[in-house]
Order: structure tokens, then C-alpha cells, then sequence
């Protein structure tokens, strides 16, 4: 009659599946939270060059994408090799870019367009010459406070 | 009537439904949080009526040029990349006139800078630069006020930059205004 009874050929009890539920929400809920939709499928090659002093970019709302870069391969037959401006969903030349940035100032909340930041996602490949351009049209639009944006990383290394 | 406990709902296939959403948002969600250099652009004004601005010393400007071939012609002279932020820096902190009392082993050389309040960096690059030099340069620029910032930080409240309140922030902003200008574009070859 010992208190201690030995469990003599149990096997392994089961593991208690009952909190996995409660991990794999916590999960969800992490993802649901940190989750931004993509709104549109780049047609261009983006990687964007390294910085360290950089900002993050607030109030997603506010601002408004232009990418720069070679076309992907899938569209190398219809607009060809050299760099282009996307924006949206589709390819622009440089004339559409001050309309497009002057309706996307239109639809903000008229006490924040002064707010309004246009986030340049140049390739790190293009050349200078093309974001020149860019942001010439963005003077003309009045449009002045604009990201370059980059990843987070050594500038040295190539 | 008798007391009948009720039969408890199965939970089992909870997990499986919370598997699914869970997959769905893992497969949707991009990480990236959008970050990168800010900048503030000049208004435009067309190049006949561009205003009469009153001159600025020379030695007062730094200049920065970057070429087709991504080489770097700082002050009339070759330099690598790598030594661009300390240049900078220690054209940014001199103190030429000495009337900045803040500025701490800074060179007090009479031809370069009067005090930081009057430097200024002037930018310009060729329409062949990469794009990718071209970040790399700017950020170098912003990583030498940065650095003085941060190090007038340390020096005057004993505490990082980005723990001071908005006023002190400010105060220390004032005393290394961020000053780079962009030429307008022209070809340098």
C-alpha cells in the first residue's frame, strides 16, 4: 500500500493539445496586426540602395509611391529595357507624373496636403538622370517633400 | 425534470480554422516597413526668374560633386566615399570666426567654415550617376550632422538624440542646421 505507485506500463500520456489553439491565434493576431496588403503588382525591378540614416516613413495614407526601374522580363517585349516610371498599376512616362501627383493631392483631406510625401522607390540601378526628372516634375507640381526610400544597411559594400 | 449537463461543443477543429487564417495572413503580409531618406525640394521657379540671392563666402561652401563614374570631387579634390562623412563633419564643426561656443575640437581654420550656423553643403551630380552613389552620398551627408548632433547631445544633456524631449531636439537642430543645397542639374561628364 505505498502512496507512490509506480506507473507501471501507462506509455506516454498524450500531450494536452488544448492551449494550441490559444499559440496559434496569438500567432493570427500578431500577422493580422502587422500585415499591410499589397495594393499593387510592381512591373518593374526594385531593390532599393542601402542607407543607415534613415526615417520611417508615417501616416501611410499620406504618402505616394513612384518606382523607378527596368521593366521585368515579362514586360521587356512591350516597353523594352531602359528604366521607367511606375506608377500605380502601370507604366508612365514623365509627362503623367505631375497630374497624377496633383489628382493624389486632391483626394487628401484638405487640412493635410501640406503633409502629403511623395516616396521615391528608385532601383538602385537607374541612373540619375531619370530621378532628376522626377523630381523636376514634382517641383512643378509643388509637391516638396519627398523619401528617397532604401533598406537599412552598409552603403560601402557593393 | 432532471438536471442534464450540457454536452460540451468539440473545440478540436478550432486550431485547424486559426491554421488557415493564420497561413492566409503569413502568406499576405510583406515586413517591409517603409523607410528611407527625407528630403524637402525647392519650389520651382522657371530659370529667368530665378531671385537675385545675396552672396555667400566661399569658404563657407562645401562642395560635393559626384560624376558619370560614380567618383566623388569634394573641395576641388579626389575623395573616396568612405572619407566623405568625416570631411564633412569637420568642415561642418569649424569654427573659423569662433563665435560658436558649442563646437569642440574643431579646427578653427580661417579658410574653411566661419561656424556652423553659416556652412553649407552644396550637392550636385551628373544626369549618369547611379542612383545607388547618389543615396550612398546623401546619406553620408546626413550621417555627419547626425553624428554632430548626437555628439552635442551627449555633451550639453548626457543623453542620446532620440531621447530628448522636442524642445531640446529642436535647440540642438538649431545649433547644426541641415543645410544641403541641390544645384540644379547640368552635365558634369
Amino acid at each position: 500500500m505505498s502512496k507512490f505507485k509506480k506507473n507501471k506500463g501507462g506509455g506516454t500520456p498524450a500531450i494536452s493539445t488544448a492551449s494550441l489553439p490559444d499559440i496559434v491565434f496569438m500567432l493570427l493576431f500578431f500577422f493580422m496586426v502587422t500585415t499591410v496588403m499589397r495594393e499593387i503588382t510592381l512591373k518593374v525591378e526594385n531593390s532599393k540602395p542601402f542607407a543607415t540614416e534613415i526615417k520611417k516613413l508615417e501616416r501611410k495614407s499620406l504618402v505616394t509611391y513612384i518606382y523607378v526601374g527596368k521593366p521585368k522580363a515579362a514586360y521587356l517585349s512591350q516597353v523594352g529595357g531602359e528604366p521607367r516610371i511606375q506608377l500605380n498599376d502601370a507604366f508612365a512616362r514623365i509627362k503623367e507624373l505631375q497630374p497624377f501627383v496633383i489628382t493624389e493631392r486632391e483626394a487628401i483631406n484638405e487640412a493635410e496636403r501640406p503633409l502629403m510625401t511623395v516616396s521615391i522607390k528608385a532601383d538602385e540601378q537607374v541612373k540619375m538622370g531619370l530621378v532628376t526628372d522626377i523630381k523636376q516634375e514634382l517641383r512643378k507640381a509643388n509637391s516638396l517633400k519627398i523619401n528617397y526610400s532604401t533598406r537599412k544597411g552598409d552603403v560601402y559594400e557593393d | 425534470m432532471p438536471k442534464r449537463a450540457l454536452p460540451e461543443i468539440n473545440a478540436g477543429s478550432m486550431a485547424d480554422i486559426a491554421f488557415l487564417l493564420l497561413i492566409f495572413f503569413l502568406v499576405t503580409t510583406t515586413m517591409d516597413v517603409d523607410s528611407g531618406i527625407n528630403r524637402k525640394l525647392p519650389p520651382w521657379t522657371p530659370l529667368d526668374e530665378i531671385p537675385e540671392t545675396p552672396p555667400v563666402k566661399k569658404k563657407n561652401i562645401f562642395t560635393v560633386l559626384v560624376n558619370s563614374s560614380n567618383q566623388l570631387l569634394v573641395e576641388d579634390d579626389y575623395m573616396d566615399l568612405r572619407d566623405l562623412r568625416s570631411a564633412t563633419k569637420r568642415f561642418l564643426n569649424n569654427n573659423g570666426d569662433r563665435s560658436c561656443t558649442y563646437c569642440q575640437g574643431s579646427l578653427k581654420s580661417p579658410a574653411s567654415a566661419d561656424n556652423p550656423l553659416k556652412a553649407i553643403v552644396s550637392l550636385q551630380n551628373d544626369r549618369g550617376t547611379s542612383y545607388k552613389m547618389y543615396i550612398a552620398v546623401q546619406n553620408e551627408l546626413a550621417a555627419a550632422y547626425n553624428e554632430l548632433r548626437e555628439e552635442l547631445a551627449q555633451r550639453r544633456y548626457g543623453k542620446p538624440f532620440d531621447e530628448l524631449g522636442d524642445l531640446e531636439q529642436k535647440e540642438i537642430k538649431d545649433s547644426y542646421p541641415q543645410k544641403i543645397s541641390e544645384a540644379e542639374p547640368v552635365s558634369l561628364g
